[in-house]
């Protein structure tokens, strides 16, 4: 039984990645698709990079955020065309800066999310998770994560 | 989904030959994992496991829905015999020290590179799909190799003795990469020899190729390699988790 009013492409979109916590897949930009018949729900999502590991908890998180408010759903993967960093909205870009997260960028043009510095050292072209690289600022020295560009 | 003139069984060998190559160099690449010589690149390691991995999952699922027999992808990865892969012979090879580790991803992804493009532009959109999405990250895959065999080459003596006896251990292996595909041959040269020539590194020598990876017949190191993956899920059954 359907409980509230909130529609199911709202559900869907807020769900979290679960490895930014502060970012929702609505504006990581991986809904490919919500459809809705009756108390049904469908939806498309397009993987992030192939082997990443948040994928299966996203599912298990959008099937959990429809039934508590009584929708069944199905999730299917699609793979053309191919998610891009592009696709990340302006409001996701910005909450990666609030998170300390470079949004993506080629490295060359990155800047630090803390002082704003450009040019920054790469320290790593793989980070803490799949779709991160290990920067270091050369001015205030922090280190912080890039959103690697994938496009 | 299908395009007209694309056999079934002739699509499910060509995802599962790609589909195998990524399953089995992704399980040899993670066996670095915490054993390399640093952090970052023990980081680095793991993550580009991760992504064949993921492109092996993705294919194999697909590969397992276009046999139509009931198999999953688990079943496909976890439930064949050596006999029933059909990944390169470079795939399997041994990690030996991380300059031959570093060769055989130095050979493979600029192999990659060229096959996803291709593959990117294949008239099944699965498979397109999926390659399109590889290709991005094996650009990840070929900067990480190939700096690191400018690295060796041009570094200590004993780096580039290692790195030159590494590239001498799996250049038999290359030219089964182009056996099916040799039009990628040529692009691939074109990425390789400047980055030996820049590392002051020699073109091994050419003779003694090997093949039958792609027709089953594998080298002693394959079997052992399946006896460690596949225990888990052969000692368990049906396990769910």
């Amino acid at each position: 039984m359907v409980t509230a009013a909130i529609s199911p492409v709202t559900l869907v979109g807020s769900v979290r990645d679960p490895e930014i916590p502060a970012l929702a897949i609505g504006d990581l930009g991986i809904v490919r698709s919500v459809e809705v018949e009756g108390d049904h729900v469908s939806v498309t999502l397009i993987p992030t990079y192939s082997g990443c590991p948040a994928m299966e908890a996203i599912r298990s998180d959008i099937a959990a955020a429809l039934a508590e408010h009584g929708y069944e759903c199905d999730i299917t993967t699609a793979y053309t065309p191919a998610w891009t960093t592009d696709m990340i909205t302006a409001r996701g870009r910005q909450v990666l800066i609030e998170t300390g997260i470079a949004p993506p960028t080629k490295f060359i043009e990155a800047s630090c999310p803390q002082c704003g510095t450009p040019a920054p050292r790469v320290l790593s072209e793989f980070g803490s998770t799949a779709c991160k690289a290990l920067m270091v600022c050369s001015s205030c020295r922090e280190p912080f994560d890039l959103f690697k560009e994938h496009r | 989904m299908k395009e007209a003139g694309l056999e079934p069984q002739t699509l499910f060998s060509e995802v599962l030959k790609h589909a195998d190559d990524n399953l089995i160099i992704a399980h040899r690449l993670s066996e670095w994992v915490a054993s390399t010589p640093d952090l970052e690149t023990d980081i680095a390691i793991a993550n580009i496991a991760l992504d064949h991995l993921g492109v092996a999952r993705a294919l194999l699922a697909y590969a397992a829905e276009l046999e139509g027999l009931g198999r999953n992808e688990d079943d496909l990865a976890m439930f064949r015999s050596e006999r029933e892969f059909i990944n390169l012979l470079l795939c399997e090879l041994p990690n030996g020290d991380f300059a031959q580790t570093i060769a055989r991803h130095f050979l493979f992804d600029g192999y990659q590179l060229g096959l996803w493009e291709f593959l990117s532009a294949h008239p099944d959109p699965i498979l397109a799909g999926v390659a399109g999405k590889a290709l991005m990250e094996a650009r990840y895959h070929w900067r990480f190799s190939s700096s690191w065999v400018a690295r060796l080459g041009d570094g200590t003596e004993e780096s580039h003795r290692r790195m030159e006896a590494a590239l001498g251990v799996v250049w038999r292996f290359a030219d089964e990469m182009f056996e099916d595909q040799p039009g990628l041959r040529s692009g691939w040269d074109h990425l390789v020899y400047p980055v030996l020539a820049d590392a002051n590194l020699d073109r091994p020598p050419a003779d003694d190729q090997r093949h039958g990876g792609r027709l089953g017949i594998h080298t002693e190191s394959l079997g052992h390699l399946l006896a460690e993956m596949q225990s888990v899920a052969r000692s368990h059954p049906g396990a769910r988790w």
